[in-house]
């Protein structure tokens, strides 16, 4: 083992990742450390941001190089158990047939958790009416929350956000980024946030991890990484 | 059941007039099927010709062995064919293979063990042939639909997967719709039959001259046993099939890589 820090403020740590699909380098040597707190990857679309994302809580592995979750690689975790722990949301909502509630029942479920609808839905900054709705009667932002509340319902530790707001309007994005804030300060949840706009990752992030072409072109404060 | 007619090559000739009618149809309206017509016109000959020798061989040489022997290449040939039809399923000859061994296994050996038929070349080529046959087309109908399924649904699998469920729990809903594809083309029409059109083994024995009854409960039997396989090798096909979508680390693979 590289690091010592067990319970240093390294969330997780790569180490020369890389990834090619469909014959094109998408992750290229990659080395970067991602601290607790709230951080933002950036960069331009291609550059390999949402793939990163996916990697974190192995919904696809590298090809070469390593990635460890609180000091130990992540192949030594639980694939599930990861996935429960480290929440991805992804770009677009992506719920199960049915009501709200069982969206969130299910997810609670399959972490363990007990559930209390109305509080998942509250910190997602929806109405606990929201419950007893069809998922297919949900706008593109409604939808967006209830994954949000879906992930939270499991309690993770952390939250793997891919362009949260990318689908949405001015309204809908400043409620989910209000949303967000409010997470961090109340939950104390590590916050990874996918963005291809510099502007979202100032209002969200403290940190951030600025890709180009798959490489790292910058990495640490947020000034700092976005200047 | 013992009535026997003779079919000589002459009443074969003869309707083959129907054939000329078809060709006659395509040509005239521009279907541009005349050369599928003939292609399958001679095919159905050839291949039927053969496997009726085939079946004479068997039925003469009275063993369990060469019927063993034919279903299995009958179950292989299955596999083979339904592979093309599920293109979008990564490896799909496999759970097709094993999906049609077990159906026809299961099947057949029920309606030994239940009494139905005996255990005679007589019985089991005719009704393994039925049996593998439309376990064939479900198969490849319920696996066909997955890989689109699948296809269509990647984002809501990743993001249940997201969850920490496992694949099993992710593809649950598509490895179900798939199983319905595969067997409610059967389903309906055995609702139907006799109302819209009669079956095939019922029409055979009317023509070669036993009781309706005898007839009708003979084509009852075969319906439910070819329920019972349709249901069975889809079941296992599609039950096999989608842990091809994933690896071991409960991920969705990439398609095409």
């Amino acid at each position: 083992m590289r690091a010592v820090r067990d319970h240093g403020p390294v969330l997780f740590e790569l180490r020369d990742v890389s990834l090619v699909r469909g014959g094109r380098t998408v992750l290229d040597s990659l080395s970067a450390e991602i601290e607790l707190g709230a951080t933002a990857i950036v960069g331009p679309s291609g550059a390999g941001k949402s793939t990163l994302l996916r990697l974190l809580n192995r919904l696809a592995d590298p090809d070469a190089g390593s990635i460890a979750y609180r000091g130990r690689p992540l192949e030594h975790y639980d694939p599930l158990a990861l996935r429960r722990e480290v929440s991805l949301v992804p770009q677009l909502p992506a719920l199960l047939p049915g009501s709200v509630e069982s969206n969130l029942r299910y997810a609670a479920g399959l972490a363990g958790r007990g559930l209390d609808p109305g509080r998942c839905l509250g910190l997602a900054g929806l109405d606990p009416g929201f419950a007893a709705r069809d998922v297919g009667e949900l706008s593109v932002g409604e939808g967006q929350r209830v994954m949000l509340a879906r992930a939270l319902a499991q309690q993770p530790a952390v939250l793997l956000l891919d362009e949260p707001t990318a689908a949405l309007d001015h309204g809908a994005r400043d409620a989910i980024e209000a949303t967000l804030g409010q997470l961090r300060s109340e939950l104390e949840i590590a916050l990874i946030i996918v963005s291809h706009d510099p502007e979202q990752a100032r209002r969200l992030a403290t940190r951030a991890l600025r890709l180009e072409a798959g490489r790292v072109a910058a990495c640490g404060p947020l000034e700092q990484a976005l200047a | 059941m013992n009535g026997s007619i003779d079919v000589s090559l002459g009443q074969v000739a003869a309707a083959l007039a129907l054939v000329a009618l078809a060709v006659a149809i395509s040509s005239w309206r521009r279907a541009e099927l005349e050369r599928d017509i003939v292609i399958a016109t001679v095919r159905s000959f050839v291949q039927l010709t053969a496997i009726g020798y085939a079946i004479k061989l068997i039925f003469d040489a009275d063993t369990i062995w060469l019927v063993l022997a034919l279903l299995s290449v009958m179950i292989l040939f299955g596999a083979i064919t339904a592979r093309s039809r599920a293109k979008k399923v990564p490896n799909a000859f496999w759970p097709l293979l094993i999906g049609l061994a077990a159906a026809a296994a299961t099947t057949l050996g029920l309606v030994v063990a239940l009494g139905i038929f005996e255990p005679t070349p007589r019985y089991l080529v005719p009704v393994g042939g039925m049996v593998i046959g439309n376990a064939m087309t479900a198969s490849a109908v319920a696996l066909n639909r997955l890989g689109d399924e699948v296809g269509e649904s990647r984002a809501g699998i990743e993001a249940t997967l997201a969850l920490g469920a496992t694949a099993r729990e992710a593809a649950a809903p598509f490895v179900r719709r798939a199983l319905r594809s595969g067997t409610i083309t059967l389903v309906d029409s055995t609702k139907t039959t006799g109302l819209i059109f009669f079956p095939g083994t019922m029409v055979g024995m009317l023509l070669a001259g036993a009781e309706p009854a005898d007839a009708v409960r003979l084509q009852l039997i075969l319906l439910y046993a070819l329920l019972g396989s349709v249901a069975i090798s889809a079941l296992v096909a599609t039950g096999l099939a989608y842990r091809n979508f994933f690896t071991p680390a409960q991920q969705l693979r990439e398609l095409g890589t």
